[in-house]
């Protein structure tokens, strides 16, 4: 089904099963530990060894001698496996480092080995014997240095490197109020429950991996580059992930490492990554240096914007693009936006949770709130002002659905914004001292190809199989509306498989493009399949009615089981998308509000209460919807508050890398969230009239945190986290 | 982890006996700490005694009027305790201040006092640590030290101690008590149970090998307003930026002790005599000898504020 046109009415509209709260559908599966994640594949292979990975201690350098010895000699280890008997290795297109090093080392804990053994201690154990030497080589490792060398990098699939419009530079000096900062925010990490784990198994030359992975058919894709074989020889099987946050968009060493093990043992080999390994061995967001400059009329009105952002990565890595935003968000007729790339050799900076938006929002939104404060208006307002109903750079480009307005002013009002002082420092409560802040959010919506296949029986249950995920978004239950809503069924009826790459290709989970893209594809295979089930009826498609289980033409009516029949009927079809999103800017808007207290003595910041007011489309099941806000809610407290990856910029790798010296909000620090979403289609989306939401919730919860954080204390940090000893200089005791 | 083999104590002194008997032996009570070590193979040990169901998990009134501790007491049943709470409020706080309630289920009043530093370069084996592996170096010296200590280290060892119950411990001057292998009991002052670590960070108290913990006790109530601050980045389960515990009396007199600034529980008794001028004074005292690091510089002012709040909660 090609989507060119903007929709009109469809079964989505129907809304008898799509845009309900219902319950996730494998949520028995999960609160009985049932569903199968990939380290609880024992069914899936007899005779399962273990591998342990052996990593590098040094952040850059060679591999001079590696002695495996002592490891092959413990007891039951079975192979020992590195990149001097692993044979050749091929590299996947969407990783930069090796996933199995040497003798070159190009980050901190990058694999250079796994150990297999019978069980899993005995593999840890021998990990431990295996001697490695180096030779060190120098590294750069400071961001704030290396951006001195910083350089334009190739234009991205999410824009050019450089955009401009107008004259900044001339409206810039011109303006009579005018914001020049520098914002930081640091590297960070998904920090996902489940860590990354594969089972793998040959069958011949045939390889299954058990894993856990967003996108099925990129990593299938990256493991038969990596080991050299056919795509068709690789299997990947993803059913349920616990959460990736972008960590698992891409093949990662535990699958490379599995089928290595697999390879050299002829046994079934399962890898997982251990925690403390997660941080320097994987990827993370990058950390960025971003410069802000606003110039304004005295009025308020926005002339001239421009958003610098520096971020580092390994040679061949991308560039954070934290100025995305920026080009869309606020009118003004003179803009400027740049990135630039440093090299840095540090682990691989990769996308986590928004990428881009989420590290630019976190800037953006605190300069509006400087801005704001600079012309005396209410941060509110001072957005309302700036709103534009057309992409900024493209005049006469609209946008599909831009309500930004709405979300400002009704969470203002549910709020209770106007009892916030703007007299930052005024509002005390006992020994906090208690402030309010907002910001907006912006997340870019994304429409891809996404295929499935369905299949009606005799029992008139609906199948659904694509290759999507659930990477704990509730992708099993809007499919599963999506497909009952299209053919008439109850919910039960229909049953979802996911995850398995010898299914259709789908979108997978990245980008908030997973929920919208994949039931865009499970609607276009349903409609195919009523196409099928009403010519075998005897009926006209364009006539037929499809509930309750059957189907009706004229007056007949009748039971798509019996349609179906002891052979079935199957349809297979994709989404795929015209030129819409060129015609049209398709965004998700949104507005964060915060209410934070601050310890007068200690400085210890502790959020009292947070509104998200989301205006993404229509919402296919405000449950798993409003989950997956809070969840980012969340996600941009731990941002704003304690999430760093710390930098030895000596020894060039990340210092804290478990759960304990990474903190994460605990339940203690989000005591109170709200989640209201606009009703709102978006007819130019898909046929599903829906867009993201997952990403928006994180987009701007940062710095509508910090916002309320000056508006307590009349401090200003503008380098994040936001933690007590950057407060305790400005806060006197 | 390194394979061990296993065996249960049947009593304090048959413990003590059988970690004398076999060297690299390590007692083994709530492992909320000792294994995680060990899979870390930061401890590898080759012998665990099992120290759990040999009599050490009563809390027992002295003849002096105060209380024994057993020293395989849970942390979360101590701090529940009708006389704790009632008497020695400040070793409640602090306990539950700390880890999770499921750590504190687990976690016993000897363990706690034996956890080892959360230092990240102790943790991470691929780097030196003066601590892990003697001689070795300080790789958080010059580091990430922003959790680190501030006072009483080293050019060795720049480590804290973690424990929030210690520092309870050490406002309240509990004795900590010992058996050994022929059975010589002895009583440990808390002040002198903690070392600083100097030369030898890796020995971390004043236990000889195979000495075990029976009981840590506490002298009579000390009366007085018992309150205990702990300052975090997050509201819950991390160890403390800086932890301030207190026991004040009407008058303004009383005792401090500090957590998360040095190698042991921080406390320096003639600081107590100035608590009635206020926290500058004490905390200078207490913090004459403070070298901080430019990352953890922020502590010393910190704990000052967070002691005069601690004052100024007392007076109300």
């Amino acid at each position: 089904m090609k989507f060119d046109t903007p929709a009109t009415t469809n079964p989505i509209d129907q809304l008898k099963v799509i845009g309900r709260p219902t319950d996730r559908i494998d949520g028995p599966l999960k609160t009985t530990g049932t569903a199968p994640y990939a380290n609880d594949r024992h069914d899936v292979a007899p005779n399962q060894a273990y591998g342990y990975v052996v990593v590098a201690g040094i952040a850059k350098g060679r591999v001079t001698a590696i002695d495996t010895s002592r490891a092959r000699a413990a007891p039951r280890v079975l192979a020992v496996v590195t990149a001097q008997n692993a044979g050749p290795l091929g590299k996947g297109i969407f990783n930069v480092a090796a996933l199995l090093a040497g003798p070159e080392v190009q980050h901190y804990h990058q694999a250079v080995g796994l150990v297999v053994a019978e069980t899993f201690e005995q593999a840890r154990s021998a990990a431990g014997l295996v001697r490695l030497d180096y030779e060190l080589a120098p590294g750069a490792f400071d961001l704030s240095t290396a951006s001195a060398s910083a350089v334009k990098p190739k234009d991205g699939s999410s824009g050019p490197a450089d955009a401009a419009v107008g004259d900044f530079a001339g409206a810039f000096a011109k303006a009579p109020v005018t914001l020049d900062a520098t914002y930081t925010t640091p590297d960070q990490s998904h920090a996902m429950m489940e860590p990354h784990a594969t089972v793998a198994v040959w069958e011949g030359d045939r390889l299954t991996v058990w894993t856990s992975n967003q996108m099925i058919n990129w990593s299938a894709g990256d493991l038969a580059r990596a080991l050299g074989i056919a795509r068709e020889k690789v299997r990947l099987v993803s059913p349920f992930v616990g959460g990736g946050f972008g960590g698992k968009l891409f093949l990662r060493a535990d699958v490379l490492l599995a089928a290595l093990g697999a390879r050299a043992t002829n046994r079934a080999v399962r890898v997982a990554l251990p925690r403390p390994l997660m941080a320097n061995n994987t990827t993370h967001r990058p950390a960025t240096i971003q410069r802000i400059r606003i110039g304004c009329r005295r009025n308020g009105k926005i002339i001239a914007i421009g958003h610098e952002s520096w971020s580092g990565n390994l040679p061949g890595g991308a560039a954070e693009t934290a100025v995305n935003q920026t080009r869309l968000l606020y009118a003004g007729a003179n803009r400027m936006t740049a990135t630039r790339l440093a090299v840095l050799d540090l682990p691989e900076g990769s996308a986590m949770r928004a990428p881009g938006e989420a590290s630019g929002m976190m800037a953006l939104e605190i300069a509006m709130d400087e801005m704001a404060e600079k012309v005396g208006m209410d941060p509110v307002k001072f957005r309302v002002l700036n709103d534009t109903q057309e992409d900024p750079e493209k005049p006469g480009r609209p946008f599909s659905q831009r309500q930004l307005v709405k979300c400002l002013e009704l969470g203002a009002e549910r709020f209770a914004w106007n009892r916030r002082n703007p007299r930052p420092g005024r509002v005390r409560d006992g020994r906090w001292l208690v402030g309010m802040g907002m910001a907006a959010a912006f997340r870019n919506n994304l429409v891809t190809r996404s295929a499935a296949r369905v299949r009606l029986d005799n029992r008139g249950v609906l199948t659904v199989e694509t290759d999507m995920t659930d990477i704990g978004t509730g992708s099993y239950t809007i499919i599963a509306q999506t497909a009952a809503e299209t053919m008439g069924l109850p919910l039960e009826k229909v049953a979802v498989r996911l995850g398995d790459s010898t299914f259709p290709v789908s979108c997978g989970s990245g980008g908030q493009w997973g929920g919208n893209n994949s039931t865009a594809g499970v609607y276009a295979a349903c409609m195919k399949l009523r196409d099928a089930v009403a010519e075998k009826a005897g009926l006209d498609p364009a006539q037929a009615v499809f509930a309750d289980g059957q189907v009706r033409g004229g007056d007949r009516r009748l039971a798509l089981a019996d349609i179906a029949g002891d052979a079935g009927l199957v349809a297979e079809d994709h989404i795929e998308y015209g030129d819409l999103d060129k015609r049209y800017q398709q965004s998700t808007f949104g507005a964060h509000f915060v209410e934070a207290a601050v310890d007068a003595a200690t400085c210890e910041i502790r959020i009292r209460r947070m509104l998200a007011v989301c205006a993404a489309g229509r919402i296919l099941n405000p449950k798993s919807a409003r989950s997956q806000v809070i969840g980012a809610m969340t996600m941009g407290v731990g941002a704003a508050l304690m999430e760093a990856l710390e930098v030895d910029k000596r020894r060039g790798f990340f210092v804290n890398h478990d759960l304990a010296s990474y903190e994460v909000p605990v339940h203690a620090d989000i005591p109170h969230q709200e989640v209201i979403f606009l009703d709102e289609t978006d007819p130019i989306s898909s046929p599903m009239k829906a867009k993201g939401v997952g990403e928006l919730g994180i987009c701007g919860v940062a710095a509508a945190v910090a916002n309320a954080v000056y508006n307590a204390t009349g401090v200003r940090v503008r380098d994040y986290p936001i933690t007590l000893d950057k407060l305790l200089h400005g806060l006197p005791a | 982890m390194k394979a061990f083999s296993y065996q249960r104590a049947t009593s304090p002194m048959d413990a003590a006996a059988k970690a004398t008997v076999t060297p690299g032996a390590r007692f083994i009570a709530g492992g909320t700490n000792l294994l995680d070590l060990m899979k870390l193979e930061i401890e590898a040990p080759t012998h665990l005694i099992d120290v759990n169901g040999i009599g050490l998990d009563k809390i027992e009134k002295t003849e002096e009027g105060g209380l024994r501790i057993g020293a395989l007491v849970r942390n979360t049943d101590l701090a529940a305790h009708e006389d704790v709470r009632r008497d020695y409020g400040l070793l409640s706080r602090a306990l539950l201040a700390g880890a999770s309630g499921q750590l504190r289920n687990k976690a016993t009043t000897a363990g706690n006092l034996l956890q080892r530093t959360r230092c990240p370069y102790f943790y991470d084996t691929q780097q030196p640590c003066n601590k892990r592996k003697p001689g070795s170096g300080c790789s958080a010296i010059g580091g990430v030290s922003r959790q680190l200590a501030v006072v009483g280290a080293s050019p060795a060892c720049i480590a804290t101690h973690p424990s929030d119950m210690a520092v309870a411990l050490r406002a309240l001057d509990a004795v900590v008590e010992t058996v050994d292998a022929k059975g010589m009991a002895r009583a440990i002052p808390i002040a002198d149970f903690h070392r600083l670590p100097g030369e030898t960070p890796d020995v971390e108290t004043a236990l000889t090998p195979g000495e075990l913990i029976t009981a840590v006790t506490l002298p009579k109530p000390a009366g007085g307003k018992h309150i205990y601050h702990k300052v975090r980045d997050r509201a819950s389960y991390a160890f403390a930026l800086v932890s301030v515990g207190a026991i004040v009396q009407k008058d303004g007199s009383g005792r401090v002790a500090l957590g998360g600034v040095a190698h042991k529980p921080w406390r320096v008794e003639p600081a107590d005599a100035l608590l009635r001028r206020g926290a500058k004074p004490v905390i200078e005292h207490l913090l004459a000898d403070a070298q901080p690091t430019a990352e953890n510089s922020f502590k010393v002012t910190l704990v000052e504020r967070t002691l005069a709040a601690v004052l100024a909660e007392a007076r109300a």
